[in-house]
């Protein structure tokens, strides 16, 4: 075979904030190196094919699927998982929301969710349900019928637009 | 269910990634966003590829005005394609096309040139650059070729990219002034594949209609562009109905296909006549 292709890639990135340095198969997915490597297994790997969601992370700033980009090429990137996310805070009163209204059941979801839910909550402003709901359309959850996640979110949005402004 | 890949090489520029193509002995796979690859990858609908990782190859990204015409680079990501303020004032069709595809999260990473390279006869893409008449720059070793997009998509999944080629980019006619994009589409869920879809643009030079999800390629509805030039948008909706000959699936048949376009048509020409009514 040709020596320019390899079988495992050296790679350097951080996750959580913390900087990480592996060497991994070619052709295994970020979510599955964030969950067997690193032990980070708050991303879920369900579909496999990008329909489902539940492995959303962010990676360099934004909700990306897990399952469709491979460990590789996240060499060098900045990446943050639930977990992360929940130890620094970040998601704290989206967390919080998500329990008060019931926002989950079985949970298996839930990461994914949050995840996405927190990249349209930064940009700022209360997003309509319409709105939430299509930013939100990417992520499936079996459970709840989505009312109460849009509720969550629609509350954290609110709440942090009365803070701004006070 | 898990990748099974060949070997993995990221290639650092244009040429590296030709040349890895081309020592690949036939096995290469260009991956760019991977959005429809590593999906594809995972269900083992291809196994043992040689990955050219063109991902970091930073001159094949952006948007640049060359005067008549906007030059797209290929790994230009479908976020970029939104939010460009070059592209929504001179190719509107692709910022507003963009809100049909997939979700947020996959967005981020997909990119035109992939989704052009892929050729999926759902996609959006393919059918804007058709109607935009758009111009597709490949290179490959031995130099580099334009292809006019009425010439780019073969078959189901296929393109007149040859052994060893990249797509690098396209450029796109700017639109003049009073020139009408619009993108219509039917699908069952938010960021589904259409049932049918259909791009419009009209210019001073006539109408151009463009359709996907309704054959194994991107199609150019030849007669319903000629009728709306004589203003018979009824005689445009019947030659579509005579031109389109779309497949039945578990989706949709092939005779609700045929209506949905039909019933697209109409809605994409009473939103022209409503905007400058």
């Amino acid at each position: 075979m040709n020596e320019a292709f390899r079988d495992k890639v050296d790679i350097s990135l951080t996750v959580n904030g913390e900087p990480v340095e592996a060497r991994v198969p070619a052709g295994q997915h970020l979510t599955d190196f964030l969950r067997l490597e690193l032990g980070l297994t708050g991303a879920h790997a369900s579909c496999e094919h990008g329909v489902c969601g539940a492995c959303t992370v962010q990676v360099d700033g934004a909700p990306i699927r897990g399952c469709l980009m491979l460990a590789p090429q996240a060499d060098g990137a900045e990446v943050w998982t639930v977990e992360g996310l929940s130890d620094t805070d970040a998601i704290k009163d989206l967390q919080e929301a998500f329990v008060a209204r019931n926002a989950l059941q079985c949970g298996f979801c839930t990461p994914g969710m949050l995840v996405a839910a927190k990249d349209l909550l930064s940009r700022g402003g209360i997003p309509s349900r319409q709105e939430i709901r299509e930013h939100m359309s990417g992520n499936y959850c079996r459970c709840t019928g989505y009312e109460a996640i849009v509720d969550a979110v629609e509350t954290v949005a609110r709440a942090r637009a009365g803070k701004g402004a006070a | 269910m898990k990748a099974s890949v060949g070997g993995y090489a990221r290639a650092s520029d244009l040429r590296h990634a030709l040349e890895l193509l081309s020592g690949s002995g036939g096995l290469g796979r260009v991956l760019a966003g991977g959005q429809s690859l590593i999906a594809a990858m995972n269900m083992r609908l291809s196994a043992g590829d040689l990955l050219v990782d063109i991902s970091r190859v930073s001159d094949l990204s952006g948007v640049s005005d060359t005067g008549e015409r906007l030059l797209i680079g290929a790994l230009t990501r479908h976020v970029e394609i939104a939010g460009n303020p070059l592209i929504r004032e001179h190719a509107p069709l692709l910022s507003r096309a963009v809100q049909y595809i997939a979700h947020a999260a996959i967005r981020n990473r997909g990119t035109i040139g992939g989704a052009l390279a892929h050729a999926d006869p759902a996609a959006e893409f393919p059918a804007c650059i058709l109607a935009l008449g758009a111009t597709l720059h490949i290179e490959g070793l031995h130099g580099r070729r334009d292809v006019a997009a009425e010439d780019f998509f073969q078959d189901i999944f296929e393109t007149s990219i040859g052994e060893g080629e990249i797509l690098t980019g396209i450029s796109v006619p700017k639109a003049e002034a009073g020139e009408a994009h619009l993108i219509e589409e039917v699908a069952r869920r938010s960021g589904d594949y259409a049932l049918a879809g259909l791009c419009l643009v009209k210019r001073a030079a006539g109408h151009r209609v463009a359709l996907f999800s309704v054959g194994p390629k991107p199609l150019l509805a030849r007669t319903a562009m000629t009728a709306l030039d004589r203003g018979d948008v009824e005689g445009a909706a019947k030659a579509l109905h005579d031109e389109l000959d779309p497949p039945s699936d578990t989706q949709a048949s092939g005779a609700y296909r045929r209506h949905l376009a039909q019933v697209l048509l109409r809605r994409a020409v009473a939103r022209i006549e409503g905007a400058t009514a």
